[in-house]
């Protein structure tokens, strides 16, 4: 049913180096003929011919997750939405959008919360990173970083300084001072140094030490004061997007997610591998544990959630819908862990009921990709940046008498 | 076929798959019997049909995503990519211009495309297409007599077709343009970031207690504001902050909920710095506060400076390890001996052990005594439980916002000894400057009572 009225080959060997590959139609004396891109840039262009060679261990790996797939399927568990079937089920919830905070002159990347429970700090595109009073929205202190798209940055745990970096390859902390004359870029220090980009960081139970992910496939973790490296993470195989620290009382460990689809888990002195997780299918955007640190939750570009319990050693829930086609970039629980927030690049923002499995409600009102959301230290708020550059900070409205159930829009007070 | 990209070591990872699952609705949507009605040559958005069941508006969403990355394109305003809920006409794109066909889209045939409509139309290029023509012509003018030649032979080939078909390929591929390449000032819908790359499994099958998560969850339910709502008022709602002063760390009374919370975990208890206070006080009475003490401590060497390392490890040691120490902890011999042995080269994580082993003493013994204790239910019952603030009459009068002081002010008017005393005072006055609507106020009221 599709409008075409000539057959066009797509894929298949290529007319001139006879290789399997993507093919590009072009006529050649009113004959159409079929090269593949690099044979036209040739021609195009009379450059010196690459070879590329196509290796699939794939096939093998897929056999071996059917058989494991097997293996599980016959144990035969409870799951956990079957636990929660007895509990009630949640109403409708109406989140209102409380503050907009405009000021970034391009896509907000990241965002964290002060332990103050109302100041945040976010960073851009541009270059900017900027430290809001969200709840006055007054912006506080901005610095100018000399790299563009920071993806990432973390509040201080004392509230005094702030820490960010992303294509610089290098975390950098910015001590916050009140003095408005002073350029806080010259007190700032260079902590971490990765071989490239940097997507994650935060600090750990205080100022002076410093978690940090990156593209190079390693996290680290990094002294303050010295910059000094205390210790590194090598296991993932493909760049690592996200960490998360764990709530445990001997808060010795941590989980990243990255690009080769794995959560794993590290213990933080030994530099160890302890746990790996791996039933995504594709990237992992995001990882960040459930309040009590038994379990974690992952946001992927398969368009899906996923929740691993650490002590079963296995995902034990799926966040999805058929109609949910576009990854999850960013997620966060709320401070029960009865909802999970999940921001997507389908510019909207799901919540999930963590134990039944179901969606709660779907939240619009982004222009663009929402990038990173982030539940306030208190559980009051959420905050949601997105690539339409502002910032929304949302709380949850018990309705009185008002119908808004069908006002699921935005509305800003 | 999906979007690829073989990396060095040629390993094949897909991209975008959400590419892969949208083409598998289009697909779907266009099935002769179950799809969507189409009518000669063109359709109608009217019902977007759904297995699942989803709300008319998420399906409009989910549509005009669809337009967005271009497997549907408006006939009517060809360069308005959005998709609108009337009588529109729409037309599925060819798979031949899907983005997994064709991504990402080359120059070369962009300049291709450019060079063929400047021929047909003579000249007639749109601003921005023009700026870009020129800007291709500098940036691959080695390849430009290829492209001039293309750009003629493809027009020669299409001139074969019939007109119908003409007319068709000419719209597919001036929407799968707009998609690619779109005019300066619209939305970008294909840019996804900064490059990731690639490179280059055990099995547990354990049974679980899923009924944890059930518990979990109901215990904090009452804690948890965006689940239950918080008393007095969501100061984020209400604009009122009196839920934070009565939570803050120095308050005289705590609130209920927060005094209960001390007793679902140890980790919970400590990690409220006035419970931690009350705890110490506890501790005290019992003659074993230095426990606390000591722990305090040991998180002080971990998540401290590593240049302070050394000293901290050794004050340590002379509080509470040494034999006849002032605060000596009981620890076991082994525990003892080899904390002992390893304090002749200290790192950060020469106390663990020990630590490991008072934290486990204060859970198992103290904390559960304390909250037996007449400090702790004395305290519970004392606390507040804040009332609810009503709902004002009047929701259009906002209350003013104010701001804090900033965390920190605290930390470095306390560094600052050095500095003069003046910058101290320019700071304290900006606090005053800011707390003084609160004051007028207050005495505007208070007139108005007297009165």
């Amino acid at each position: 049913m599709c409008d075409q009225t000539f057959l066009a080959i797509t894929f298949g060997p290529c007319d001139n180096c006879s290789q399997n590959k993507p093919l590009m139609n072009i006529y050649l004396k009113n004959e159409p003929i079929n090269y593949c891109s690099l044979c036209v840039e040739l021609m195009a262009c009379q450059g010196l011919a690459k070879g590329e060679t196509t290796n699939t261990l794939k096939a093998e790996s897929e056999s071996l997750k059917a058989k494991l797939e097997e293996e599980r399927a016959k144990l035969h568990d409870v799951e956990l939405h079957q636990v929660a079937e007895k509990i009630d089920a949640l109403g409708q919830f109406v989140m209102k959008t409380r503050r907009t905070l405009k000021g970034h002159g391009n896509k907000v990347l990241c965002m964290d919360w002060c332990r103050d429970k109302r100041r945040i700090v976010s960073s851009s595109q541009d270059g900017k990173v900027i430290v809001w009073d969200a709840y006055t929205t007054n912006k506080e202190h901005a610095v100018t970083m000399p790299c563009t798209w920071v993806m990432a940055c973390a509040y201080a745990p004392s509230g005094c300084a702030v820490a960010c970096g992303g294509l610089d390859n290098k975390c950098s902390v910015y001590p916050l001072s009140l003095d408005k004359n002073e350029n806080l870029a010259a007190k700032k220090k260079s902590v971490a140094m990765h071989t490239n980009y940097l997507s994650s960081c935060s600090f750990t139970n205080s100022d002076m030490q410093i978690l940090t992910s990156s593209g190079d496939g390693t996290c680290a973790l990094w002294d303050v004061e010295s910059g000094q490296l205390l210790q590194s993470f090598h296991g993932h195989s493909a760049d690592v997007l996200s960490l998360d620290l764990a709530p445990s009382e001997t808060g010795n460990t941590f989980v990243s997610g990255g690009c080769d689809k794995k959560a794993n888990v590290w213990d933080m002195r030994s530099g160890q591998n302890v746990q790996s997780f791996e039933t995504h299918e594709s990237d992992i955007n995001n990882v960040k544990y459930y309040p009590s640190g038994d379990a974690f939750a992952t946001g992927s570009d398969d368009a899906t959630c996923r929740l691993y319990d650490l002590r079963a050693d296995r995902e034990v829930a799926i966040y999805s819908k058929d109609s949910i086609i576009f990854g999850a970039s960013s997620v966060d629980f709320s401070l029960s862990g009865r909802l999970l927030f999940a921001g997507y690049n389908d510019y909207t923002i799901n919540v999930w009921d963590v134990l039944k499995g179901t969606r709660v409600a779907i939240l619009f009102g982004h222009e663009n990709r929402v990038s990173t959301v982030r539940v306030s230290p208190d559980g009051t708020a959420f905050c949601s940046g997105s690539w339409d550059n502002t910032l929304r900070v949302s709380a949850y409205l018990r309705s009185s008498g008002e119908s808004e159930l069908r006002n699921i829009l935005y509305n800003t007070v | 076929m999906t979007i690829n990209t073989l990396s060095q070591d040629g390993v094949q990872r897909q991209q975008m798959p959400c590419l892969t699952k949208m083409e598998r609705m289009i697909i779907s949507m266009q099935d002769p019997d179950m799809g969507i009605k189409l009518r000669n040559q063109r359709l109608l958005i009217t019902v977007i049909p759904h297995k699942c069941s989803i709300s008319d508006e998420e399906a409009l969403h989910v549509g005009q995503l669809f337009v967005k990355y271009g497997y549907i394109y408006p006939l009517k305003e060809p360069r308005n990519l959005i998709l609108k809920a009337d009588d529109s006409s729409y037309r599925f794109q060819t798979p031949y211009y899907w983005m997994s066909t064709r991504w990402p889209a080359s120059e070369l045939d962009y300049a291709i495309y450019l060079a063929k409509k400047n021929i047909r139309k003579q000249g007639e290029l749109i601003e921005y297409e023009k700026e870009c023509y020129n800007a291709l012509h500098k940036r691959i003018n080695h390849t430009w007599d290829f492209v001039v030649m293309q750009a003629r032979e493809q027009l020669r080939a299409s001139k074969q077709r019939r007109k119908g078909d003409r007319i068709v390929l000419e719209c597919q591929e001036q929407a799968y343009w707009l998609v690619n390449r779109p005019p300066p000032g619209t939305q970008d819908s294909i840019d996804h970031g900064p490059e990731r790359r690639t490179t280059n499994t055990r099995v547990q099958l354990n049974s679980y207690h899923n009924h944890f998560y059930v518990k979990y969850c109901e215990q904090y339910q009452p804690h948890d504001p965006i689940m239950q709502g918080c008393l007095p008022s969501n100061p984020w709602i209400t604009d009122d902050i009196m839920f934070w002063n009565m939570n803050s760390e120095t308050v005289a009374l705590p609130t209920k909920l927060r005094v209960e919370r001390w007793s679902f975990s140890f980790m919970e208890l400590l990690n409220d710095q006035m419970g931690r206070k009350e705890f110490l006080t506890y501790l005290e009475k019992e003659f074993s506060a230095e426990n606390l003490c000591f722990w305090q401590a040991c998180e002080d060497v971990r998540h401290g400076e590593t240049a302070k390392i050394p000293e901290k490890v050794d004050e340590v040691y002379k509080q509470f390890l040494a034999p006849g120490a002032s605060r000596w902890v009981n620890i076991d011999s082994k525990t003892m001996e080899k904390t002992l042995e390893g304090l002749k080269r200290p790192h950060r994580f020469v106390l663990d052990d020990a630590q490991m082993h008072i934290y486990f003493l204060m859970k198992k013994d103290s904390y559960p005594r304390y909250l037996k204790s007449e400090l702790y239910k004395n305290l519970l019952a004392r606390a507040i439980v804040p009332q609810e603030t009503k709902k004002s009459v009047f929701p259009f009068m906002r209350r003013q916002r104010h701001s804090s002081p900033s965390p920190a002010l605290a930390t470095q008017t306390a560094e600052d000894d050095g500095k003069a005393k003046k910058t101290r005072i320019v700071t304290i006055n900006n606090i005053k400057l800011k707390l003084n609507p609160i004051r007028k106020k207050k005495r505007f009221w208070d007139s108005q009572i007297y009165k």
